[in-house]
């Protein structure tokens, strides 16, 4: 049972499917935002499958982390899917603080991405994996924060699970002033997280080609494309289950992770790219200052 | 038809290699992203790096500088790559053919799939031969 989980329903197959479809809605809607007509609904398998029968060329040193990377980001992607829909799916069979693993786990995407560009010995790869780094740096802050409006809220919860009952119980977090605060950042680093425009400068393409991406070819760019579009669901789903799970049917679920999309897309073209001493100083400064006054306001019970 | 070339022909990912063109070609190849014939409706996108590329677009003429470089950024393609020669003087020389630092066409340097002529040749000239080359892909299965 638990191996259909982490590879078919909640896990791989199901979040990659539902990713790409999320993808593609994200690339026809910045098509028709441009007056264009955007790509067939297949699109993103048809890149997928394309990439998997194209040469893999590898650097000669650094190979085995060249080659791993990408498959360290996709398993922990993977588990995340499968912790986040199984603390829906079966409550008692989680675990005490498997919230603090989810942090944890959504971190490694990132980090995967450092190593492989640093692996590929590429002047425009490294260039992107310092953004990469500086970038992680500047998003993990108020993001850790937001979480931490959360179990403040909650009274100490840790528990995905826990969570969720509290919400179904005395309302979503996000109705309370705190919670607001925390959703709004908390959305802000989802974008930074999914390297979408304004903070995709590790993979900026008119000033580093493919920043990181650059000396991948064949399957591990497939790999790495994968895992970024299993985020585009991955991360709406955490935060809807420990934001705004007030009501946790299926349909309601399916209309709060589209508005959600939306609001990724929409800032996505929106915005223009910002340098990344733009985007520390804005995730450190205004963003971690309203953050801690949410911290303070859940501590007086706001 | 394998389902792997029928996903190539669905999702090209295209190189531009300006081998010192005249910047009109150049001009007319991004006025195929553009609204009016927005060719990512085919799934052609334009990618920053050659290792992420399935056709190769040279334009202009290569010479003593860009001539080696056309090479080197061919071997470096993740194969099966294409190459379209956009523009008379790669296919040619143009009015450049015979000149001293002109080092010949572009399929004396690379093996060329397509060819484009014009100058510069219409956006509809390109798709035209895009379509011609993935017409030659299916054929040959």
């Amino acid at each position: 049972m638990i191996f259909f989980n982490y590879l078919i329903f909640p896990g791989f197959l199901f979040t990659a499917v539902v990713g790409m479809l999320a993808s593609w809605v994200d690339r026809k809607v910045t098509a028709r935002v441009q007056w264009r007509k955007g790509p067939p609904w297949y699109q993103n398998f048809a890149d997928f499958i394309k990439l998997l029968g194209k040469e893999v060329i590898v650097p000669k040193q650094g190979r085995f982390l060249f080659l791993i990377a990408p498959l360290l980001g996709l398993a922990s992607v993977t588990a995340v899917a499968t912790l986040l829909g199984r603390s829906f799916m079966y409550p008692a069979e989680s675990f005490l603080g498997d919230l603090i693993v989810v942090i944890y786990l959504l971190t490694i995407p990132a980090i995967a991405l450092i190593l492989g560009a640093s692996a590929s010995s590429n002047p425009l790869a490294s260039v992107g994996a310092s953004r990469e780094i500086k970038l992680v740096l500047s998003y993990e802050l108020p993001f850790i924060l937001a979480v931490a409006i959360v179990i403040l809220k909650s009274g100490g919860l840790i528990r995905i699970n826990d969570i969720i009952k509290y919400q179904m119980i005395s309302g979503s977090i996000l109705g309370s002033a705190s919670g607001a605060i925390a959703f709004v950042a908390a959305i802000l680093s989802m974008q930074a997280k999914l390297g979408y425009v304004p903070f995709d400068m590790s993979e900026a393409e008119q000033e580093i080609m493919a920043g990181a991406l650059i000396e991948y070819s064949g399957a591990p760019l497939a790999v790495f494309k994968l895992t970024k579009q299993m985020l585009l669901v991955v991360l709406p789903f955490f935060l809807i289950s420990i934001f705004w799970a007030h009501n946790p049917s299926t349909l309601w679920i399916v209309l709060k992770y589209v508005i959600l999309l939306v609001v990724i897309i929409l800032i996505k073209n929106t915005n223009p790219r910002v340098r990344i001493d733009q985007a520390t100083r804005f995730f450190w400064g205004p963003i971690t200052i309203a953050c801690i006054i949410g911290v303070i306001l859940a501590l007086i019970g706001y | 038809m394998n389902l792997k070339l029928k996903a190539l022909t669905k999702s090209i990912w295209v190189f531009h290699f300006a081998a010192s063109p005249c910047n009109n070609c150049d001009i007319e190849i991004l006025d195929l992203l553009t609204p009016r014939h927005d060719v990512e409706r085919f799934g052609i996108q334009l990618v920053g790096s050659i290792r992420h590329a399935d056709v190769l677009l040279v334009t202009g003429v290569p010479n003593r500088k860009t001539g080696p470089k056309l090479k080197e950024v061919y071997a470096q393609s993740p194969k099966p790559c294409f190459v379209v020669a956009i523009g008379s003087c790669a296919l040619g020389g143009c009015t450049f053919r015979g000149s001293y630092n002109v080092v010949g066409r572009v399929d004396e340097i690379i093996p060329v799939d397509a060819y484009v002529p014009g100058c510069p040749p219409k956006p509809e000239a390109m798709i035209m031969g895009i379509v011609k080359l993935l017409n030659s892909l299916k054929g040959k299965t």
